[in-house]
């Protein structure tokens, strides 16, 4: 097993290097060059741009140059927010995108979860039936429908919460941006803990349990749940990476001043260093998850934990 | 003793008995059906009008029986949007769709076939690009690919007129190829990163049918590696491919219309229904079946592909009993 962890660490590291390569190349080509403006800089100007930020230099040069400084910690400097440092927009935006993750996670969890369960355990009933219509509904209706809607009725007809905004100290303008972005983590945690725990319910030991007149929630929490739990599990870790990432949508319906939006400027502007400092962080967000879930995969699974 | 001879059946026919049983899959089938053949045959027919013409004399009206879906704030025919529209739409997802499976299939089958060596290091390469941010490597990646998009459909247009035609037919047909070499990157770039997935059930699946007697009598006939596994081995792998083909589908759609909201995807005029649904929102407040028809259409092709796509794992999965 410490074998496994092992070969993500090192496959982690692969992958930070290849996507730091694919996304210099991709930066290199951006149609424009790195200097698009409204105004048309004087050649002399740009000239000595070129040279301030080291782009007059063969590829190569400029390829080992900017690894270096990037595992130096040196990120660069925003060319569209003038001249400030990529690691300052990231860590006064980034908090922010983590903050609506990490909520509307832990409400997918909260609402993906017990219906799974429920579900496999009511399973080809009406109520099962229902939470997976629901969650097929959830899974099909774009976070950019829903979010305009319930910005609509929620905030702008009821006024019920803030229509849009965002503030780190009142829940209340968390619950809009929050219930979009989980709903769809939420539906497709539902049908993956259903899977799990119809696969554990089939099981003999279960079986036995029932045979021995344990009571039924007793066998699903005691001795489903955790086996049941395995799927998500396995899908958690790599989806909080992409809700981080992926809350690109939510951040520009609900005008939350995340780090979506800084992506999608800075792709719009070509402004090189914010572009590569974003990728990175988000490919080191997938590489974390992915480690996180194979942990907490050991954490459920003893037989994981004894393969070695 | 009375002896039953049970006719065999191939997976075909059982499949398709197994998939007519369930019903939500015939719904999605049915459904999408309609959908499609609209999208396709509709904009063809005079009972749609010009999707782009503008009319100030019927600007922002609600559902009326001339504009069934009602128009847009610059007095555009959203029922006529919509299907031309859906027609962009799914025709971007299913191109990528092809994109996708067809390196999927081949990366996949080639892998499960090789030596474990080579099998090894290629499913590493494929657990490399697992790791990467999807969304963001696609929109950087289609943006790159964006500034070929004129010279190509210059070419196109060179390739497609004579060499006298007058200048209104090159531009007759630039109109008309435009919007098409257009969405090219889109899909390119989708396309170049959803095959992952295929790719890793293809090769599970060449691995387990390469042990079977068949192949070792191919084998034994001296048939090629090329033939034995794109004509022997592969189509037994059928089943999974077309149902993850057709679940890969969906996603695809959702990713397009994700790109086209955020203003990534297509340009207008171009109006696929991720546009359409991004027009509509802006205009909620005050229009709201602006948002409303390219929704409900997006979202019942998206609920029909999955319900046929979730129909098909359940029929064509070998392991699923026979009953």
């Amino acid at each position: 097993m410490i074998r496994k962890l092992v070969y993500r660490i090192v496959q982690g590291f692969i992958v930070m290097i290849v996507l730091f390569t694919i996304t210099f190349f991709l930066c290199r080509a951006l149609p424009g060059g790195p200097y698009v403006s409204e105004k048309a800089l004087p050649p002399h100007i740009k000239e000595l741009m070129m040279e301030r930020d080291g782009y007059n230099k063969p590829v190569h040069i400029q390829y080992y140059l900017r690894l270096k400084n990037l595992l130096q910690g040196d990120t660069g400097l925003s060319s569209r927010l003038s001249g400030r440092p990529v690691s300052d927009v990231i860590a006064q935006a980034f908090p922010v995108s983590v903050h609506l993750g990490v909520i509307s996670m832990l409400l997918a969890l909260a609402v993906g979860l017990p219906a799974g369960v429920i579900s496999a355990w009511k399973k080809n009933t009406g109520v099962d039936f229902t939470v997976m219509a629901f969650a097929m509904v959830g899974l099909c209706l774009p976070s950019f429908v829903i979010g305009p809607i319930l910005a609509e009725w929620l905030g702008r007809e009821w006024r019920l919460f803030p229509a849009m905004g965002w503030s780190a100290s009142d829940p209340i303008t968390w619950i809009l941006p929050m219930t979009t972005l989980g709903m769809v983590y939420a539906a497709y945690l539902a049908r993956l803990t259903r899977t799990g725990m119809l696969e554990v319910l089939s099981q003999d030991f279960v079986r036995t349990a029932r045979a021995k007149g344990v009571t039924t929630q007793r066998i699903l929490i005691k001795h489903c749940l955790r086996g049941g739990l395995i799927p998500s599990a396995a899908y958690i870790g790599p989806a909080f990476a992409g809700i981080i990432s992926g809350s690109l949508v939510i951040e520009s319906v609900f005008q939350v001043p995340g780090l979506g939006r800084h992506f999608v400027k800075a792709i719009e502007t070509n402004d090189v260093n914010v572009i590569m400092g974003i990728v990175l962080l988000y490919g080191g967000l997938v590489v974390l998850g992915n480690i996180a879930s194979d942990f907490l995969i050991l954490w459920l699974n003893p037989r994981a934990r004894s393969q070695s | 003793m009375s002896l039953v001879i049970q006719k065999g059946t191939s997976l075909r026919v059982d499949a398709m008995q197994r998939l007519k049983k369930n019903r939500a899959a015939v719904v999605g089938l049915y459904c999408l059906g309609v959908i499609v053949l609209a999208c396709v045959i509709l904009p063809f027919t005079p009972i749609l009008t010009d999707p782009n013409a503008l009319s100030l004399a019927d600007q922002n009206l609600p559902p009326n029986a001339k504009n069934w879906f009602g128009t847009d704030n610059l007095g555009r025919d959203i029922f006529s949007r919509v299907f031309f529209g859906g027609r962009i739409s799914i025709a971007v997802a299913v191109l990528t769709t092809i994109v996708a499976a067809t390196i999927g299939v081949t990366y996949g089958a080639i892998s499960g076939y090789s030596s474990n060596k080579v099998d090894a290091g290629m499913m590493r390469v494929v657990d490399v690009l697992y790791g990467m941010p999807f969304l963001v490597v696609v929109i950087l990646l289609g943006r790159v690919l964006d500034k070929w998009t004129t010279k190509w459909s210059e070419s196109v247009v060179f390739l497609l007129t004579s060499e006298n035609a007058s200048s209104e037919t090159i531009n007759q047909v630039r109109t008309s190829v435009e919007p098409l070499v257009t969405m090219v990157p889109l899909f390119i770039a989708i396309g170049a990163l959803s095959w992952l997935t295929i790719s890793r059930i293809v090769r599970a699946q060449v691995l387990s049918v390469k042990k079977l007697e068949f192949v070792e009598a191919a084998r034994s006939l001296g048939l090629s590696h090329w033939t034995i596994l794109f004509r022997h081995i592969l189509p037994n792998c059928i089943g999974p491919i077309i149902v993850y083909t057709t679940l890969t589908i969906p996603g695809i759609m959702l990713f397009e219309a994700v790109l086209s909201f955020l203003g990534l995807g297509l340009k207008p005029p171009n109006s696929s229904w991720g546009v359409l649904i991004k027009e509509g929102a802006d205009l909620m407040l005050t229009n709201p079946w602006l948002l409303f028809f390219p929704s409900l259409f997006f979202s019942l092709t998206l609920l029909s592909l999955n319900f046929l796509g979730d129909g098909l794992r359940d029929a064509l999965d070998p392991k699923s009993s026979k009953d």
